[in-house]
């Protein structure tokens, strides 16, 4: 038995590792379409220019002062984004906002195409969380024990926030009618822009711990990660916070189950199986809630 | 304010049409130029973005850098121009096509590339229609060639690489069980996993465990632990330098002890430098080793070195990958050709290329009837982790058959 755990740790760890970061960037998806009913499809690439900058900065500011600024900038990033992309169209039907999402999505991974020159960029190590430590009979990175725990307090963080501020308040109100919240004196754009800050925010804390882990940043890595944390908030039901961190989880463990078993081939099929017999059997996801809004 | 903003946005998309447009007309001008003038194009097809980019390009530099020493070709009394048309098939088999027909629209003599075995299949018939021959450096699943007579290749194949590497395994790693890793349906991958398997478990009694990854993945980690938890003594990975780069960082996170054998994919100092500080042995066959000939190496070294993008290009230092090497010897091998040829025709140089010889850096090339070049010897590598760079572990010649 104490074999058969040690065998089989790695597996779970790297499922609870990748699970976290998918939260993290799930988060940003769902508050999004929660607020917005927008899949924001250039989500994933936004989580990829993140490591990019990571990347550019450490090559002549020290890590930690990279570490904030890569913060800022995907920060600013999502904020420009919905500026130029999204807030123009908010009376525009709903399908011209997406086609717009999926053009900022190209758009940036084209960006990156263009500044790497196509090559995978080497992701500095940060050396907190790339520092090896051994668990049970084999090791790891210190990114794969952190990553789980600051998911959790960040979540509890950020659904502290929505359920007892003020803002939090706005933002439950704004996905319920936009409208009506309007007419209250909420001003929505305000309560767009800082979903896109927190959104945004999550998917770089994201960045940082996935690339800490998968050291090369190529243009399209945002996209696979994006897929699957998509598929994860549709999972949790899309606009709820926690059905989207549990969805993550969920996902990111059984994907590395599967490895583990020998269906390597199927790791990916089998997220988007789950994406769809869900969408069959439950199309809220387990923890959406039947006709009304929620974030 | 949305109006001005519209405007702007609206102006930056037509300059950046405007831009397009330009560097299209020039190219047409320039394809107008080769025919009439004394010009003649090489075509280059080879990665310069995607999964395999940064070897495409270190390619493409041996290439640029023979056609620097030599920017001329005496064909039948006349001296041409040597115009070298690089187009990137982005390591991807759905672009290849389209990359190709982008190629030979600016009516190349003869083509060189590509790195990478799926892309160049992919393209074959798109060079065959067009009646142009085309020549690969450093392609090695048989396919390529095979049933065809318009491609030819400079490089070892994988029925060559593959029971090298198996023998390779079993007598200086002692190898009786292998975890053999590569891309779901990736023809360079699947290729070289299966001639390795054939010689290791047919000839040399060793077990292989046979497992693949999708494509744009990114976790290996449980991949290593399959290979750890399955006793696996050697892993055997032939992917390509992006899933290396994340496979040696895996590795090393999860303390593998196991060394990772590669094929001539990760001959390049991305892979070495990933690898330098770690506690992790890479055992890659190759073609050729540095310091194989050093006038070479000082032109070489010298040229990167005097221009930042071409330095850029090699991965920021100036060590010599294989295929650089490979694209030099491609670059005259084609020279040949043409000299051969009598003509800038391509029905000509193709009729011309089985009977070219040449003694290049990395030996003689010889095409048998296959449109292969016989080659009997690779060199195999090992990196050293302390100082970043590839050590030469063995030079293995082919067996007896």
């Amino acid at each position: 038995m104490p074999e058969f755990i040690s065998n089989n740790l790695p597996y779970l760890l790297a499922g609870i590792s990748v699970g976290g970061q998918y939260a993290l960037i799930a988060i940003g998806y769902t508050m999004v379409y929660g607020i917005l009913r927008l899949i924001n499809f250039a989500h994933g690439d936004v989580f990829m220019v993140a490591g990019l900058v990571m990347v550019y900065a450490t090559a002549s500011l020290p890590i930690y002062v990279s570490i904030v600024l890569v913060v800022v900038v995907t920060v600013l990033l999502g904020v420009i984004i919905e500026k130029v992309a999204y807030k123009p169209l908010r009376s525009a039907p709903r399908m011209s906002v997406m086609i717009s999402a999926i053009g900022v999505s190209y758009l940036l991974q084209n960006c990156a195409l263009y500044f790497t020159g196509g090559l995978p960029q080497i992701y500095p190590e940060i050396p907190i969380l790339t520092k090896q430590v051994a668990v049970g009979a084999g090791s790891t990175k210190m990114v794969t024990l952190v990553t789980p725990i600051l998911t959790i307090v960040l979540v509890v963080a950020l659904v502290l926030l929505i359920r007892y501020t003020k803002v939090g308040m706005a933002m439950r109100a704004v996905s319920r009618d936009f409208e009506t919240s309007e007419l209250m004196g909420i001003k929505i754009n305000n309560v767009i822009r800082l979903t896109f800050v927190i959104g945004c925010f999550l998917a770089a804390v994201g960045s940082l711990l996935y690339f800490s882990n998968y050291a090369s940043v190529i243009p399209t890595s945002g996209a696979m990660p994006g897929l699957k944390a998509f598929v994860a908030a549709v999972f949790g039901g899309i606009g709820s916070v926690p059905g989207a961190v549990i969805g993550a989880f969920i996902i990111g463990i059984c994907e590395n189950i599967i490895k583990g078993m020998g269906w390597t081939a199927f790791s990916d099929a089998f997220t988007f199986v789950l994406l769809i017999v869900i969408l069959l059997a439950k199309p809220t996801g387990i923890f959406g809630e039947k006709a009304t809004d929620k974030v | 304010m949305k109006k001005i903003l519209a405007l702007l946005l609206a102006g930056c998309m037509a300059f950046a049409l405007c831009a397009c447009g330009n560097t299209g007309t020039d190219a047409d001008a320039d394809a107008d130029a080769n025919a009439s003038g004394d010009t003649i194009v090489i075509g280059v097809y080879e990665p310069m973005s995607g999964d395999n980019g940064a070897g495409g390009k270190q390619e493409v530099l041996g290439m640029q850098y023979a056609n620097s020493i030599e920017p001329t070709v005496d064909i039948d009394g006349k001296t041409y121009n040597v115009k070298l048309e690089v187009v990137d098939n982005e390591s991807s088999n759905d672009k290849a096509v389209s990359a190709a027909n982008t190629l030979i629209a600016k009516k190349p003599s003869i083509v060189l590339g590509s790195y990478g075995s799926g892309v160049s299949i992919a393209a074959s018939d798109t060079f065959a229609n067009a009646g142009v021959p085309a020549v690969g450096v450093s392609c090695t699943n048989p396919q390529v060639t095979q049933g065809n007579d318009h491609y030819f290749r400079i490089c070892f194949i994988e029925p060559f690489q593959g029971p090298v590497l198996a023998n390779f395994a079993k007598d200086e790693l002692n190898a009786k069980k292998v975890y053999c890793l590569g891309q779901l349906g990736n023809d360079y991958d699947q290729g070289l996993i299966n001639y390795f398997k054939e010689e290791a478990e047919g000839n040399l009694g060793m077990e292989c465990i046979v497992d693949a990854f999708p494509e744009g993945n990114s976790d290996f980690n449980s991949y290593l632990t399959n290979a750890k938890n399955q006793g696996a003594d050697v892993i055997f990975a032939p992917c390509s330098i992006s899933y290396a780069q994340l496979i040696i960082e895996q590795a090393a996170a999860q303390g593998i002890t196991q060394p990772i054998l590669a094929g001539d994919t990760w001959d390049s100092n991305t892979v070495v430098a990933m690898a330098q500080g770690k506690n992790i042995k890479i055992y890659v066959s190759t073609f050729y080793a540095e310091g194989g000939d050093a006038e070479f190496e000082a032109g070489f070294k010298e040229w990167l070195n005097s221009d930042a993008t071409n330095k850029n290009n090699n991965g920021g230092n100036d060590m010599i990958a294989a295929v650089s090497v490979m694209g030099y010897d491609a670059y005259f091998t084609a020279l040949e050709a043409l000299k051969a040829a009598k003509s800038t025709d391509p029905a000509d140089v193709m009729a011309a290329l089985p009977n070219v010889k040449y003694t290049g850096i990395s030996g003689e090339i010889v095409f048998n009837e296959v449109g292969d070049a016989d080659r009997h010897m690779a060199y195999i590598k090992v990196n050293n982790s302390e100082t970043g760079v590839w050590d030469l572990a063995k030079v293995q010649e082919a067996n007896a058959d």
